[in-house]
């Protein structure tokens, strides 16, 4: 089966060339038919795929399919190489299915786009690029695909690039993440400086050995590496462009958040799990970061006011569980969690553009209210998706995967009191802005009409991804409670299990906290803006908490800083000096030559008096200057 | 002698352009583009042929030697190796694209034009076959005094300025670089009692280390100001934008690309203690080059401008990969050469374009272009991505090449250097979005582009790709670079 691979790539990439080439003179339903044929096939080869791999695994655990050479120099050889292991195949699965509902959700939102053929030339790209990164055998190609998605999204965000607001998140997103990725080429640099390979299991299976006795630069590597998974999972510091980017297209902005894109960064990490083990440093902070994450994104999204920026901000938090699970070396639960966040993730932005898309493209969840009888399956697939953010327990997926994180936030071996803590506020938090959505949305009196209901083809993607947000979880159940871990067992092929504390028991007590927490923040929700709104118009009375809520609602003032500290100086040194210093030195030294060639053509003025001196004041100068010698 | 011929053919092409253009001007365009696609044809067959010569140990694939003034030792020696028939690919190929490029851009004077435009050309291709110092100096000039015509003819509004700066400086290296060439010539002349310009009998010239060094940057400061090295490269910017778009072609992919090869073929071999010597200096200047071109290139309004600086900051790469002395490097460093010629390039093809229907270069009166011109967008996203260093594009395994292997030689600069790598996402994205995004600055419709327009498009950007995806051919042929330079990549 092995022969097939690169159909996996091969297949978007063709879609995006057809529709990128030919795409203005086909018809609308041919271009649907490919935008969203390729990846629907692309998703079909990979279930086939996927349950031949488990059916029966091959030896190695690996496939590869090496394509081409793409090039060799002295000890530097790096091939087009595709290498599928559990966990590229559970990246693959999430990216081709949901893509696929995605595209097949798109085919109806974006009907009436001028550009429809170069939006599904976009996302056809977006897939491919995002397949090409967690199935490339090399880091070079990695990083290929890894900047093949920012191309994307720069494609996507800026999809409406009329508007100065849609570029300039486009620009914003490109550039903040060029900045992680260049510090992660220059980790890249430096694993080849060391280990002279930058083939992925060879530097995994090298970095141990060679490591062992020069601990110095693997900390760096690693810390580098991380900035690269920051900037595209959009973490503390460089997450300020993933809020801004829900200026694209709905489906784009589910495709960033589930599919594609802000996973990229738990992947590296993932992949490269052997380098940050080896550097506990490293490790602490990726799971700082990630707590810091959780934090500060889940208290911004308590105070937004556009749908979109509300799920936005949960991204970011739910992507900080992630990297605290990586960090504290729970490797297959923060997997887990972005295997199920992928489904809610997806759901609840396609559901929210489905809104918006009715009621005039309003984004103000204010404004919006009282859809609940009118739009039932989007109110119920959303109360689906809002769950699960939310980690109601039992019923939701969400819950299985978040759980883990909590229980090993403190009992794993990096774990630490001060991690769970803070990430179990996370988890109220989290609780409180879920149900603040569903409340504030749907429920409550309408306060715009409604243009028109979504069609199938919207709807039938929500409820697929809706069920699977439900049962999704059931597959990895809390060892205290059943024995299934079908989740983990298959991918502990890759990643190390997570080791516990000794000393550490009653997991039960952290679950039924954990749901108590859980359960307090969604009735804190409803108390807040269902039961007693007056409450809230009480708050904002307090000028304290005005500020704290303006505070929280800017995105703790990231972009103000950055906007200070970087943007103003770079334009005002760029603009200062936009007519090149050196120009100036030239200039002179031209003008300089003018002034003398001036000076000396007085003496050039045709008078025969003038001459007549020159030459008796130069016999004279030579006459004295004898007579003195 | 085939080499001969294949300058003959360019410049007896140019004085058949010009005078046919005195009865049918119509005709002289055609004559051009058959003369360039000759010698196009003819260096692919060299290439081919190459890949079949077994060059273990003479990397010479083609040397040929009359005498021309046996006197003064001076002859008509030519040779090509593999890094020669890379450029002369490169040359011809953008040779083609000037043509068609100026195919109804030029109106007046068209024979003369063509009759510059081929001189220039021969004069380039000149210089990459040349084995001859004097006739390399010979080339090096003619290639400079037809393109003078070309920016100061058919230039646009500023070009008397553009063309005396271009001029002088060029002029100002091109001196030191006789005096260099003349002094090496006695030096060898007294030890061997051999008076030769040949470059393979002054190769083998013993000389004093102080010595060495002087006349080392005298070959030097004449290539880096054509490189251009910061801060010799002034001239740059003001000759870009003014020239004609054929011209700004030939000048952002080939001359610059003399350069760099003159410090290849010249500056490392034969003075390798030497050019040792200032390595940390020149790679200095390089990544210095790097950030500040692509600062300046971000505040520039003029488009072509902006492009200009674009190139300042890559061809900074090239410095750096060449005195690093590293393999990677310099492979890294001739793809540069060749993607840089072509991104570059296509930019200003596409600025010319721009310029032909907008009247302006001016980028804050353009924007939303893209609405109007769905074809060129997606060509300027391709472009714009490959100047900022996108993977599977050239560009990309040509700064990773450099990046690489400059990090095992000096970790500062190579990460300095990679900050250029941000800096260009910006410069680029700020292009991008002022000319095709945003409203539509004007209201009359614009033509997307036309069929000769695509085939020039499309066949850079295959190129490109093909570049960034299969980059193995090139290197190959190259592959003897590294033993050209042996004595210095080892230390």
């Amino acid at each position: 089966m092995q022969q097939y691979l690169y159909l996996i790539p091969a297949l978007p990439l063709a879609g995006f060339l057809a529709l990128s080439l030919a795409g203005r003179r086909l018809s609308a339903n041919l271009i649907a038919g490919i935008g969203a044929g390729s990846i629907c096939i692309t998703a079909v080869i990979t279930i086939l795929l996927g349950i031949q791999f488990l059916q029966s695994p091959p030896e190695t655990g690996v496939w590869q399919q090496t394509l081409w050479q793409w090039f060799h120099i002295s000890n530097l050889s790096v091939d087009i190489s595709l290498r599928v292991d559990a966990l590229s195949l559970a990246f693959i699965f999430i990216i081709t299915f949901i893509g696929a509902l995605i595209h097949i959700y798109s085919i109806a939102f974006m009907r009436h786009d001028r550009d429809y053929a170069r939006f599904f030339a976009s996302m056809n790209l977006f897939v491919c690029a995002m397949l090409i990164l967690v199935m490339a055998n090399n880091l070079v190609l990695l990083y290929l695909g890894w900047e093949g998605v920012g191309l994307c999204s720069y494609l996507l965000i800026g999809f409406w690039y009329e508007t100065p607001a849609n570029y300039k998140a486009a620009n914003k997103a490109f550039v903040i993440t060029r900045i992680g990725d260049t510090a992660m080429i220059i980790g890249l640099f430096l694993l080849f400086k060391e280990l002279g390979t930058l083939n992925i299991a060879d530097i995994l299976h090298l970095a141990p050995e060679h490591f062992a006795t020069s601990a110095t630069g693997i900390s760096l590597i690693a810390l580098l590496l991380l900035a690269g998974g920051m900037g595209k999972s959009a973490q503390v510091p460089l997450h300020t462009w993933l809020p801004d980017a829900m200026a694209g297209p709905s489906p784009v902005s589910a495709l960033i958040h589930a599919a594609t894109m802000v996973t990229a960064g738990v992947y590296l990490i993932a992949r490269m799990h052997t380098i940050f083990e080896l550097s506990p440093l490293a490790m602490q902070v990726t799971a700082i970061i990630g707590a810091i994450t959780l934090f500060t994104a889940g208290c911004s999204a308590m105070v937004q006011t556009d749908i979109k920026r509300i799920l936005a901000y949960s991204t970011i938090s739910q992507i900080g569980y992630m990297f605290l699970a990586l960090g504290i070396g729970a490797w297959s639960a923060a997997i887990f969690h972005f295997f199920i966040h992928a489904f809610f993730k997806a759901l609840l932005f396609l559901a929210a553009g489905a809104v918006i898309e009715s009621l005039h493209h309003e984004h103000n969840i204010f404004k919006m209210g009282g859809l609940k009888n009118k739009m039932p399956v989007i109110y119920w697939t959303f109360v689906a998706g809002a769950a699960a953010l939310a980690a109601l327990p039992l019923v939701t997926a969400g819950f299985f995967s978040k759980d883990q994180i909590l229980w090993y936030a403190w009992s794993a071996g990096n774990g630490h009191p001060v991690l769970w803590a803070v990430a179990l506020c996370g988890a109220f938090i989290t609780a409180f802005y879920s149900t603040r959505l569903i409340v504030v949305v749907f429920w409550g009196e309408m306060k715009t009409s409604i243009s028109h209901l979504p069609p199938k083809t919207m709807t039938i993607p929500l409820i697929i991804l809706a069920f699977f947000s439900i049962t999704a979880g059931w597959i990895e159940w809390p060892h205290n409670l059943l024995h299934l871990s079908l989740f983990s067992e298959h991918i502990q092929h890759v990643l190390p299990a997570t080791i516990l504390q000794t000393h550490l028991h009653g997991e039960i007590f952290f679950q039924l906290i954990a749901a108590i927490i859980t359960l307090t923040g969604i009735y804190t929700g409803y108390l807040l803006y269902h039961l007693q709104p007056e409450v809230i118009l009480q708050w904002k009375q307090r000028s304290a908490l005005v500020e704290i809520r303006e505070f929280f609602f800017s995105g703790w003032k990231f972009d103000q800083l950055y906007n200070n500290i970087i943007v103003k100086p770079f334009q005002f040194i760029t603009s200062t000096n936009k007519s090149d210093a050196f120009d100036k030195i030239y200039n002179g030294i031209a003008s300089a030559n003018l002034h003398l060639n001036q000076l000396f053509s007085i003496s050039q003025n045709g008078s025969l008096r003038w001459y007549v001196v020159g030459v008796l004041i130069g016999i004279l100068f030579i006459i004295t200057l004898q007579l003195l010698l | 002698m085939i080499l001969i011929w294949m300058i003959g053919i360019l410049l007896a092409g140019g004085i058949l352009c010009w005078l046919a253009a005195q009865w049918f001007p119509v005709l002289a365009k055609w004559i051009a583009l058959l003369t360039v696609i000759a010698d196009m044809a003819l260096a692919c067959t060299f290439f081919v042929v190459y890949k079949t010569f077994p060059h273990s140990d003479n990397s010479w694939f083609i040397d040929y030697q009359v005498n021309w003034i046996p006197s003064l030792g001076i002859s008509l020696h030519l040779a090509l190796d593999g890094l020669s028939i890379v450029l002369l690919l490169l040359t011809f190929f953008l040779g083609i694209l000037a043509v068609l490029c100026s195919w109804n851009e030029i109106k007046e004077k068209t024979g003369f034009y063509f009759f510059n435009l081929l001189w220039t050309l021969a004069g380039i291709s000149g210089v990459f076959v040349a084995m001859d110092l004097f006739l390399f100096y010979f080339c090096w000039e003619i290639m400079l005094v037809p393109m003078y015509f070309l920016i100061i003819i058919w230039g646009d509004t500023n070009r008397r300025y553009a063309a005396y700066k271009f001029f002088i400086f060029t002029q100002a290296g091109s001196l030191f670089l006789l005096l260099a060439i003349l002094a090496l010539y006695f030096i060898h002349g007294q030890q061997t009692n051999n008076y030769t310009f040949d470059y393979f009998s002054l190769l083998k010239t013993v000389l004093e280390p102080t010595t060495e060094k002087w006349i080392m940057l005298g070959f030097l400061i004449a290539f880096v100001i054509k490189l251009p090295m910061i801060p010799f490269h002034n001239w740059l910017p003001d000759a870009h934008s003014e020239a004609p778009t054929a011209g700004s072609l030939i000048l952002a992919g080939l001359l610059l690309k003399t350069g760099a090869y003159g410090i290849l073929r010249f500056v490392l071999p034969m003075f390798p203690e030497a050019a040792a010597s200032i390595a940390w200096w020149a790679m200095l200047l390089g990544v210095i080059g790097i950030v500040y071109g692509a600062l300046l290139a971000f505040a520039q309004t003029d488009l072509k401008r902006l492009i200009a600086y674009t190139s300042v900051s890559h061809m900074g790469f090239v410095l750096v990969g060449i005195f690093s002395f590293n393999e990677i490097a310099m492979q890294g460093v001739v793809m540069q050469i060749l993607t840089h010629g072509i991104s570059t390039g296509a930019l200003f093809v596409m600025a010319g374009m721009l310029k032909e229907r907008l009247h302006t270069r001016d980028i804050t009166k353009m924007g939303g272009l893209w609405t109007s011109m769905p074809a060129m967008g997606g060509v300027a996203i391709l472009f714009t991505m490959a100047s900022s260093g996108l993977p599977l594009l050239g560009n990309f395994i040509a700064e990773f090449f450099i990046l690489l292997g400059t990090f095992n030689i000096n970790t500062t600069l190579s990460v300095i250097a990679s900050v250029g790598l941000v800096l260009s996402a910006l410069y680029s994205l700020r292009m991008m979005q002022q000319v095709f995004m945003g409203q539509p600055a004007t209201t009359t419709t614009v033509k997307d582009i036309s069929a000769r327009e695509l085939i020039i498009m499309v066949a850079l950007s295959i190129s490109i790709v093909a570049l960034g995806l299969y980059p193995q051919p090139v290197m190959d042929t190259v592959q003897h670079l590294s033993f050209t330079i042996h004595p210095l990549l080892h230390e």
